[in-house]
């Protein structure tokens, strides 16, 4: 499915909108950037669910998707390049009645985050990661990152990529995550379902959402525009969308809180350990 | 009734005795035992342990979960600290209490790893990058291993920033009688009071240190480790950056005077030794030494180092004949203390970087080739 009006008008109920700070727009993204189409569909999808904003967590990084805590009524942390599962795994371990959402681009979560990528994939913690997967390094000109294509051109492969990309949702599975998905900024309506199902699942829930960078990935590699982009996108991952992988599991708080209430009942002298 | 302990788990016990319920960690010599009691303790009291794929990591699920309201910890030694600093930058900017414990070890990089040292003052104070503020508490036994760690976390909360409990490798695995206090406050965190529509998670309307929230509870928190404003919102405003950097550092030094050390000494001291952790312990023993020869020495040991108490220390050393700073490293206290003296005494540096601990002999020998009479008898 491709982008339509209907899809950005939406339905008639705006419960959505309260997860929004309409008050921050317009965002900083570029005209035809994917990551609205996100926001909106994570947006859906927690109205759907129905936690108020304060049950809420979300963390990011850096870079272009780094930024979209800004647009957020939720609690939030805005933090280092590469580490928002590192602050994700910890809230989720003190707190595990929060619902704890990720959002990184591909430079944060797969490039110099990737050692906590897959430690998080394996742990199986009950944090949302979404990546929003624009093929190279938006904010700071268009860099190569681990997911550029190799012989693509960016502004640090000026003759040509000679390195081949991460297939990341191949990689998180191998990795050991319970849940992995892929959508494209261009089919609103699959990323909703997506993040429903990924916010309905106990263990650690992996989105990849391939989406367009118009100004800088598209334009040095001759892709046109914006829309042109997102259908070619939509084109290119026909058949390799949906929930690719899913397995049953617990999830690690589950079981930590067995391991605390087995040790509890234990330890009889819980007062003098103080 | 004291119990016979280790420092390591004196640091452990501390932390716990002033609320402390989640550790996230890496493994590291000499810290380990922290670590490994962590792992057998938290649980039965609720309480989580993590052990993460790095130093990184470890830092980052600290800082996560005391927002998520939780008093966190974690525990390392110099190569871990130095992965720690990118994080710590954070805790520092979005202001979000947390206690690391570094028991130091001899470096650089991997160095000696099982052998003393105390040359990560430094980076303690500018380990990560910007201008920021520090908080460093420096334990000289396992008595002062529990109460210093239990004070890191009080102090941390208080000023909504990370605190350092700056140990060595012989005061970690010293073991010796520790008298459990009695009545360790719990660490409280000054939360918001106002309706939760008017919160900023950096409003300062009300003090120096705003209030904070908690990731669960109805003041939303937007923590940001980019320039910000009152509301957590990114901002490029030359006017509320430099108010938020002056703030970040104001916070601490405008408390400076509270923070503890001990004098030892000093009311009649000609002779001044600066020190503190393990060399703070053996000049004492040299200092009392000396005393017995009827030379007039004292010791400052300094128990917090930063923000270091420069008042203090051009109080105590203005009218010495002369200064020695006794510290494991090459030098790294010493050019704090000559920046208080400022040229008022001669300071001299009693130091020592191989990997053993300076001992009272030896420090008697090094401060009488200097000052001569009545030293070495």
């Amino acid at each position: 499915m491709v982008l339509t009006a209907k899809d950005i008008a939406g339905p008639r109920d705006r419960g959505w909108l309260r997860y929004l700070r309409s008050d921050t727009f317009p965002t900083f993204w570029c005209a035809g950037c994917g990551n609205g189409v996100i926001m909106q569909a994570l947006a859906r999808s927690l109205a759907a669910r129905g936690p108020a904003p304060e049950q809420v967590a979300v963390v990011t990084g850096i870079g272009c998707f780094g930024k979209a805590d800004d647009y957020l009524t939720t609690h939030s942390l805005h933090g280092t390049h590469g580490r928002a599962l590192g602050f994700a795994t910890g809230i989720k371990a003190a707190r595990p009645e929060l619902v704890v959402i990720a959002l990184m681009g591909d430079g944060d979560c797969a490039t110099i985050g990737g050692n906590h990528l897959i430690h998080a994939c394996r742990r199986d913690i009950g944090v949302l990661a979404v990546v929003s997967n624009n093929l190279n390094y938006g904010m700071t000109g268009g860099q190569f990152s681990a997911t550029t294509p190799e012989g693509s051109i960016t502004s640090t492969s000026p003759y040509g990529h000679v390195e081949p990309a991460f297939d990341l949702c191949a990689l998180v599975q191998g990795a050991g995550a319970s849940f992995v998905a892929r959508g494209t900024c261009g089919q609103p309506a699959l990323l909703r379902r997506l993040f429903d199902e990924a916010l309905a699942h106990p263990g650690f829930a992996f989105v990849e959402v391939m989406t367009a960078c118009p100004t800088h990935y598209g334009r040095a590699n001759r892709q046109g525009d914006a829309p042109k982009m997102m259908r070619g996108i939509a084109e290119a991952y026909r058949g390799k969308t949906g929930v690719l992988f899913r397995r049953e599991t617990a999830g690690f708080s589950s079981k930590y809180r067995a391991l605390q209430t087995a040790r509890k009942a234990a330890d009889g002298r819980v007062g003098e350990t103080r | 009734m004291p119990v016979f302990m280790q420092g390591n788990e004196a640091l452990f016990r501390g932390a716990v005795a002033a609320g402390g319920r989640f550790y996230a960690g890496y493994p590291i010599t000499p810290s380990s035992e922290i670590a490994e009691l962590a792992a057998q303790e938290l649980p039965k009291l609720g309480g989580v342990y993590l052990q993460m794929e790095d130093e990184l990591a470890s830092i980052a699920a600290v800082i996560g979960a005391s927002l998520a309201g939780v008093p966190a910890f974690t525990a390392t030694s110099g190569p871990g600290f130095s992965l720690m600093q990118e994080n710590l930058g954070v805790a520092y900017m979005a202001e979000i209490p947390c206690v690391v414990i570094n028991v130091m070890r001899s470096g650089p990089s991997t160095g000696l790893a099982t052998m003393p040292a105390q040359a990560d003052v430094m980076q303690a104070r500018w380990g990560t990058h910007g201008d920021h503020p520090a908080l460093a508490l420096c334990p000289a036994s396992v008595q002062e291993c529990f109460e210093l760690s239990a004070l890191a976390f009080t102090y941390s909360e208080q000023l909504r920033m990370p605190v350092t409990v700056l140990a060595d490798e012989i005061i970690g695995h010293l073991r010796e009688p520790l008298e459990v206090p009695v009545g360790t406050p719990i660490a409280s965190r000054p939360l918001p009071s106002c309706p939760p529509g008017d919160y900023g998670t950096y409003d300062t309307s009300a003090g120096d240190v705003p209030p904070l929230g908690f990731f669960g509870g109805p003041h939303i928190v937007h923590a940001n480790s980019s320039m910000h404003d009152a509301a957590g919102q990114p901002t490029t405003r030359r006017d509320t950056a430099l108010a938020l950097i002056r703030r970040l550092q104001d916070k601490v030094t405008a408390r400076s005077a509270e923070f503890p050390q001990r004098r030892w000494y000093l009311d009649d001291a000609e002779w001044v030794f600066v020190s503190f952790g393990i060399s703070a312990r053996a000049s004492l023993a040299a200092v009392e030494r000396l005393r017995s020869r009827g030379v007039a020495a004292g010791l400052l040991q300094i128990q917090t180092v930063w923000p270091f108490p420069r008042d203090l220390v051009r109080e105590v050393c203005r009218n010495a004949r002369g200064v020695f700073v006794v510290e494991l490293s090459l030098g790294q206290l010493v050019g704090e203390v000559e920046r208080a003296v400022m040229g008022h005494a001669p300071v001299h540096l009693i130091a020592q970087s191989d990997g053993r601990p300076l001992l009272p002999g030896d420090i008697c020998r090094r401060a009488g080739e200097v000052a001569g009479d009545g030293f070495d008898r």
